[in-house]
């Protein structure tokens, strides 16, 4: 939007890091952008608190040498994204500042590159015919962005019912070019091009319903799909303490999960985390499309060593990006990695502006702004019918591992699935950690998703999740007594409940992620391998004294995990298998 | 520094608590630097006219009229080649009795690398323990503390590190170091005659402690210097980062800040980001790796200062004492380098990885069968092989003393397999059976 010619202006009055106080001479609004003018260049600030004539706003940049006394210019605009073709495949800063476009090193100040390319021409195909009529996010034409089909939408802005004057014909455009002139009731006309703007803060809610998600959305990570399965639109979140595999976890789901478009926020972790994304996701191949998976994937960086206030931005970004695409009748899926640096974001400007500290000097309102913001993944029905969903997983790093803290309790709150990676796990290297016990996912509850699962896998999948799920719960019970009472004070039938919960933690839990074949394993596959390891556990071997159990089992989970090795059905593969049925012959 | 012709003089100063100072002046940058009737401060807050200073050397002895001078700039270092082999207190001076440093004037603290313009970190840096090699990989453009108590031998086994890896340059910065550990570390790098690659930033516990903030920062913008402008490979060693995070919180405490976990300031994550972050390989070559220390106390990783810096560090080294052999080993449960999976198998044999995890989870069983039998049951026969394993292998691959090359590793623990455990047992994929296992 461009700037208003009557725009309010204001002096610094103060500074402490990055919050800076302005005397304004004209009205400003909350949220509203503003650009702070030091030697020649912008830097972009928010308004986060106004009393009277003094403003408080968090500059995006380094406040090293500001001065009091220098001008500051106001937007009149909320934070906004600049949505358009070409979005997916780059690689942002959490203001949607193209960072490879960015010369030099080391990031400069006030170095604000455009968001799209302007130059790139993309071949329009008209969805909707003149005169017809039309809403905000009704589809008026499509490009082809990677392999994504792109529709260009009637800005999310415009309120109301508008008719179709003109639509461009098939042809070749540049993002700004005019594409169609919509009329509204009064008759006037609007120019819509390729692109236009959202205020990230604000839902983009173009929608006609969001129903209860019901479909499973595939990640190949067993511990997920086949316990704790998340679907289309539902909403997650991975708490866990540092080094229990957070992060690996959330490339494996990012790299795996059927999707159509990734959007990845990495908001305040580590910068060589997302240069592993940028070296990998060029040189993965998409499984569906066998193109790489850069080209469906969209990355907002904000690392731990960029400014503190486009923490908060990122995420936001992110969700505006993902709720662009989901309007398209995309199925989009979100990762944000870690919402608690968002949240220490949040924690530090309000410390810094003295406000009345909650738990742990969060600010009040954490858990309405968490939940706020969880609440905008979902699955929806679009205004012509189609459908679309946001998939959102968010990772938690609790502060000392301790999940009573506020972002972790807060969040659980908002998110339907609940991964607890567990340090215990993770010490002995049972990865990925996430603990079988602990962990629930709310839509095993859905009698939509049950549903679904029985007709897509098997009428009595949820019987033989729950009873794979009552192995491990017996298989621990029984290891906490044998640890009490000793080997031999138990009865053998304690070391095959213990080792029957071992069989299903060492086969279906734990999978390498490094591991080519065993990485990612497909729904039939899952099916085949619960059967299997469930048939194990169902037979009743006989043993004539406890320590002849445990070698017994080695050699079962040995052969096992030589399959989770091998392709599925391979020459290799069967061989195991029959190897497996050897052994349970001599026992049964 | 010396204070120049025409420049304003304050003589005024309204409020002082230990650590800052506030005053009336005007035209005066964010961070910039002033003179304090001698002492260097750094403006840390501006409200109106009031500018608040962070007194380096403390205000002890501060008087009202102390002549205020601002410098006009941020803390800068000047840089060039001749830092090689010199000592320097945190303002960058020389404490060694040798020359001023001619060079060009450069802000400390400066902005961060774009992430697109960075490497993956791909190189190895062999140190020869196998606690490190084998089981927690290090890897150049890495950021690593040791997570230690303050009786272990933390900074022998940094220097060990530091001698034995293979950079153009090591960079120590000191942060409350005793005064009997800068000459330990000074002997060490005169013994081995690598004194032209070192370059040293001390502050010790004679120093005053808000003085530590600075150290940091010139020690990683001596690193860029050289590792940006002359690609080279820099190792940059930081000890002890909670004492530098302890100067953070006496700031933020005299300055009214609302404390967060463990009183510390509420910003202690982005503050050590910011350091630790500036760890990077640059695909021309040069690179920065930071090892450094967070003493613990009491053992507790939950405390705020390990628990933010595990969350910023991409693994973290556990030093402890096994009362088996009586030596001191890499823990191998508590220790990650999460950069290992980049080059192990990779730049390493390719069993590596599976040996690596196969030992850990024998070792594992080795300690449960020791408390099994710290409780009085009685031990299996598997038992009694995972303990005997257990100590030997603690004492051939974790000891800090052993100092062999990768593959000899990878061999001594494939003969400690064959030597204790069944091919059932160790349940390694097939292919790295049939090549390496040495049993029948």
């Amino acid at each position: 939007m461009e700037r208003e010619v009557k725009q309010t202006k204001g002096k610094i009055a103060g500074i402490i890091a990055n919050l800076v106080t302005v005397e304004v001479d004209g009205p400003v609004s909350q949220n509203e952008i503003c650009y702070i003018k030091h030697a020649g260049i912008d830097l972009m600030a928010e308004v986060i608190k106004v009393f009277e004539k003094k403003v408080f706003i968090q500059v995006f940049e380094s406040t090293r040498g500001l001065k009091v006394g220098q001008d500051v210019e106001f937007t009149s605009a909320m934070l906004e994204v600049t949505l358009g073709p070409g979005i997916l495949s780059r690689n942002y800063d959490g203001l949607q500042h193209d960072l490879d476009r960015m010369e030099g090193v080391f990031l400069k100040r006030g170095d604000y590159t455009a968001a799209l390319d302007y130059e790139k021409i993309w071949d329009f195909i008209p969805l909707a015919k003149v005169g017809d009529t039309v809403a905000a996010a009704d589809w008026l034409g499509e490009v082809t962005e990677n392999v994504i089909p792109h529709k260009i939408m009637v800005p999310f802005k415009f309120a109301g019912k508008y008719s179709v004057k003109k639509i461009a014909a098939a042809g070749e455009y540049t993002v700004n070019e005019e594409i169609a002139i919509l009329t509204d009731s009064k008759g006037l006309e609007y120019k819509v091009t390729m692109t236009q703007k959202w205020p990230v803060k604000i839902p983009i809610k173009t929608f006609a319903q969001k129903p209860r998600p019901f479909r499973l959305l595939e990640t190949g990570v067993r511990t997920i799909d086949t316990l704790n399965p998340i679907v289309e639109g539902g909403t997650g979140f991975v708490p866990g303490p540092f080094g229990s595999g957070k992060t690996v976890l959330q490339q494996a789901i990012s790299k795996q999960a059927e999707a159509d478009v990734v959007i990845m926020a990495a908001c305040g972790e580590r910068a060589n985390e997302v240069v592993e994304i940028f070296a990998e996701f060029p040189e993965i191949e998409d499984p569906r499309t066998g193109r790489k998976l850069m080209e469906r994937t969209t990355i907002i960086a904000n690392t731990s060593n960029m400014p503190v206030a486009a923490r908060e931005a990122s995420v936001y970004t992110a969700m505006t990006l993902a709720e662009y695409y989901r309007s398209m009748g995309l199925k989009v899926l979100l990762l944000a990695d870690s919402t608690s640096r968002w949240a220490q974001a949040l924690r530090e400007m309000s410390n810094r502006m003295e406000e009345l500290p909650g738990p742990d000097a969060f600010p009040m309102d954490l858990p309405a702004i968490i939940s706020n913001f969880y609440s905008r993944a979902g699955f929806v029905h679009l205004n012509n019918g189609k459908t679309g969903s946001i998939t959102f997983i968010g990772t938690v790093s609790p502060a000392g591992g301790n999940l009573k803290e506020p972002v972790t309790e807060s969040t659980k709150k908002a998110a339907r699935c609940f991964y607890a990676l567990s340090q215990q796990r993770a010490d002995s290297k049972r990865y990925p950690a996430i603990d079988p016990i602990d962990s629930y996912s709310k839509y095993l509850e859905y009698p939509e998703l049950q549903e679904y699962l029985k007709t897509n896998i098997s009428e009595d999948w949820i019987d033989q999740v729950l009873r794979a799920k009552n192995f491990l719960l017996r298989g621990k019970e029984a290891s906490e007594q044998i640890n009490i009472l000793g080997d031999d004070g138990v009865p053998i039938d304690y070391h095959l409940r213990f080792w029957r919960g071992e069989v299903i933690d060492f086969v279906v839990l734990q999978q390498d992620a490094f591991d080519d074949v065993d990485k990612r394993t497909p729904l039939d596959r899952q099916k085949f391998l619960l059967e299997t390891v469930l048939g194990i556990c169902n037979i009743d071997f006989s043993f004539e004294s406890f320590d002849e159990v445990n070698p017994y089992f080695k050699r079962i989970i040995n052969t096992l995990k030589q399959m989770n090795y091998s392709e599925y059905e391979s020459e290799k593969f069967n061989s195991f298998y029959s190897e497996l049925q050897t052994i349970i012959k001599e026992r049964k | 520094m010396e204070t120049k012709a025409f420049q304003k003089i304050y003589t005024k100063i309204i409020q002082i608590t230990k650590a800052t100072c506030s005053l009336r002046a005007s035209g005066v940058g964010y961070e910039e630097l002033a003179m304090v009737n001698g002492r260097l401060a750094q403006v840390v807050k501006i409200i109106g006219d009031v500018v608040t200073l962070q007194v380096f050397g403390g205000t002890e002895g501060i008087p009202t009229n102390a002549e205020v001078v601002f410098l006009g700039k941020p803390p800068v270092l000047k840089v060039s080649d001749d830092l090689a082999g010199r000592f320097f207190d945190a303002f960058g001076n020389p404490i060694d009795g040798g020359p001023e440093v001619e060079g060009e004037e450069r802000e400390i603290g400066g902005p961060s690398v774009n992430p697109v313009r960075r490497k993956q970190p791909s190189e190895l840096i062999a140190t020869g323990i196998a606690g490190i090699d084998m089981n927690n990989t290090l890897v150049t453009g890495q950021k690593i503390p040791f997570f230690a108590e303050p009786d272990q031998p933390f900074n022998q086994v940094m220097a060990m590190v530091a001698m034995r890896a293979k950079a153009d340059k090591i960079i120590l910065g000191g942060m409350g170091l005793t005064n009997d550990d800068y000459l330990f570390y000074k002997n060490v790098f005169e013994n081995a005659g690598a004194l032209e690659r070192i370059i040293s930033f001390v502050n010790t516990t004679e120093n005053p402690p808000v003085e530590r903030l600075l150290v940091p920062d010139m020690a990683l913008t001596a690193a860029e210097y050289f590792a940006v402008d002359k690609k080279q490979s820099v190792l940059v060693l930081l000890t002890d980062m909670t004492l530098y995070a302890d100067a953070l919180s006496i700031v933020s405490n005299r300055m009214d800040q609302i404390p967060s976990k463990d009183s510390m300031p509420g910003s202690l994550y982005s503050d050590l980001a910011k350091i630790y972050e500036k760890a990077v390989q640059f695909p021309d070559g040069g690179s920065i790796t930071i090892i450094a220390v967070t003493t613990l106390s009491g053992g507790d990783i939950t405390h705020a200062i390990p628990d933010n810096t595990g969350y910023i560090t991409e693994g973290q080294l556990f030093l402890r004492k096994d009362s088996d052999i009586g030596k001191v080993i890499v823990d191998p449960f508590r220790s990650l380098s999460r950069l290992k999976q980049l080059v192990i198998g990779k730049k390493t044999r390719k069993d590596h990885p599976q040996v690596m995890n196969t030992a850990i989870r024998l070792f594992a069983d080795a300690a449960q069968a020791k408390t099994k039998l710290e409780n009085g049951f009685d031990l299996t026969d598997y038992d009694e092989r995972t303990l005997k394993f257990g100590k030997e292998y603690s004492d051939k691959l974790l000891a800090i003393d052993v100092n062999i090359e990768i593959d000899e590793m990878l061999d001594t623990a494939w003969n400690l397999f064959a030597k204790y455990f069944s091919k059932a047992e160790v349940a390694i994929r097939s292919e790295f059976m049939d090549l390496y296992w040495k049993g029948e």
